[in-house]
């Protein structure tokens, strides 16, 4: 019941806390319209580069918009406590390591995936994408998926800010080379070979894969390759973050180097 | 005299601190080697690889665009983070001669995204670096940077009584590579993007570079930079001295 209790109420509260974007007034530029204003530029690019239509680009930036609160988002979760101070304090506490953990993530998936929506709703109301009704459902789950395993990694890299100096510049930089390595708006089959291997072991690359599918009139067995191969990303990167966590908190103790920015 | 070495300390301090920060070499430098090899490989994949030159140059103006508006939007935030908001603005020298150098100095950093771009075009996509009109277009890169630093000052200065001016920054860079045409071209957007464009400095610094670059005509584009730069220079200093005024009257100059 404790753990539930830290799970819930915990995760909420961290993530009022912890989350630098909470306001409406920076929630809603930061992860609204810049989001937005990314799948239009990129979309009227490859109108001017000419290959791929307009659909290509809402799904694989509409997607990709959900690292904003699901990379930088969780990130923060995590990184914000050595920040603000408070991470000492918190692992004083006996508290579940794995609800107060698993706790943090959810508010991120929901709110990614609330991110994510708005920009493939607004890409289908100024441009020309239009999904058929009956593929929603199925682009909600890969949305879940994909949203879950990005958040997967967005923990990993805030386990990294338990000890790293500048965590921060890692997310800025993962996010922006999702754009370039994940098929976001280059197909991974125009890539040179390496850059499309690593593109294939980063999150969201095989989420955008399987999305492209299911908007484009596939069904849920056509994509489970892709889907299962996110999954899997997500679970590693899941469990690599929560390995750090613990790693980083027992040899923080051992160096007294919790506090340490 | 006076007034020439408060602006020369403001710029190598600014300089000083931005190659330093992680943020704006990512910004400045890392960000725009990104985007310029998303446009290398879509045009590559298009069929445009004729324009690579065009998409170097874009990108570079976009990292330029970047710099300016995170820096010069964040110098106030981050002045105000670090306490010495009220401090610079108490003390004799005019607040705007100490603003000025800095937004100046920020916008010449980004010209190490123009460098990047150039280069990495250059040494991973073989783009041959000939330019048309080669000192047109050492004229039109630093009136290029002058303008945006002028233009980083206006938005400085329409900051002050802006709590949230960063979160603003966040979602001014992708409307304005794209009503600037730094990449795509304004005529395959809307007819009513196009004057909102003309008001911006990007707009014209890319077109007076592309032209001395590509060839065609670059001085009147040259000439429009520069006068844009004069315009947002008398605005930012109007703008500063009411709102600073403002924020004494009602004692919201820390914003905390």
């Amino acid at each position: 019941m404790t753990s539930l209790r830290i799970f819930t109420i915990g995760g909420a509260i961290a993530y009022r806390a912890l989350f630098n974007w909470v306001s409406p007034w920076i929630y809603i530029p930061t992860l609204l319209g810049g989001p937005i204003f990314q799948i239009l530029f990129f979309s009227y690019l490859g109108r001017y580069s000419g290959f791929e239509d307009d659909a290509f680009f809402v799904v694989g930036n509409g997607v990709q918009i959900c690292a904003m609160t699901s990379v930088y988002g969780a990130t923060m979760a995590i990184a914000n406590e050595r920040w603000f101070g408070t991470l000492s304090a918190l692992l004083a506490t006996p508290a579940s390591r794995f609800a107060l953990f698993l706790g943090r993530a959810v508010p991120f998936i929901v709110n990614g995936i609330f991110v994510s929506t708005f920009g493939l709703v607004l890409g289908w109301a100024l441009l020309d994408f239009s999904p058929a009704l009956s593929s929603l459902p199925a682009l909600a789950l890969v949305l879940l998926v994909t949203v879950s395993s990005c958040t997967a990694f967005g923990l990993l890299l805030g386990s990294i800010g338990l000890r790293a100096r500048d965590v921060f510049f890692a997310s800025n930089l993962a996010y922006f080379l999702m754009l370039l390595f994940c098929g976001v708006n280059i197909p991974l089959s125009d890539l040179p070979g390496w850059m499309g291997a690593i593109g294939r072991v980063l999150p969201v690359t095989h989420g955008i894969e399987a999305a492209r599918g299911v908007a484009a009139g596939e069904g849920l067995g056509d994509v489970a390759t892709p889907l299962l191969a996110e999954l899997g990303i997500g679970a590693a990167c899941a469990v690599a973050a929560y390995g750090l966590f613990r790693f980083f908190e027992a040899d923080s103790r051992r160096r007294a180097s919790l506090e340490t920015v | 005299m006076r007034i020439l070495r408060l602006m020369l300390t403001g710029w190598v301090f600014t300089m000083k601190t931005n190659l330093r920060s992680g943020f704006m070499i990512l910004t400045a430098v890392i960000q725009p080697v990104i985007f310029a090899s998303i446009a290398f490989f879509m045009f590559q994949a298009g069929q445009r690889s004729g324009t690579l030159l065009y998409a170097a140059i874009g990108a570079g103006l976009m990292g330029i665009w970047s710099t300016t508006l995170f820096s010069s939007g964040g110098s106030l935030q981050w002045w105000r983070w670090q306490g010495f908001l009220e401090p610079l603005v108490a003390s004799p020298a005019p607040f705007a001669l100490v603003l000025l150098p800095a937004t100046l100095a920020n916008a010449t950093y980004g010209m190490y995204a123009l460098g990047m771009t150039l280069a990495w075009g250059k040494l991973a996509f073989g783009i041959p670096l000939t330019f048309a009109h080669p000192w047109l277009f050492a004229v039109a890169v630093p009136a290029t940077i002058l303008s945006l630093g002028l233009l980083g000052f206006f938005l400085a200065s329409s900051f002050v009584l802006y709590r949230h001016a960063n979160a603003l920054s966040n979602m001014l860079e992708y409307p304005v590579w794209l009503v600037t045409g730094v990449l795509v071209p304004l005529s395959l957007l809307p007819g009513w993007v196009r004057p909102i464009g003309w008001l911006l400095a990007p707009t014209w610094g890319v077109r007076a570079i592309r032209d001395s670059a590509l060839g065609g005509d670059p001085l009147p584009a040259i000439g429009m930079t520069l006068g844009l730069g004069a315009v947002y220079l008398a605005l930012g200093a109007i703008f500063l001295t009411y709102f600073m005024r403002l924020a004494r009257e009602r004692a919201t100059l820390s914003l905390t």
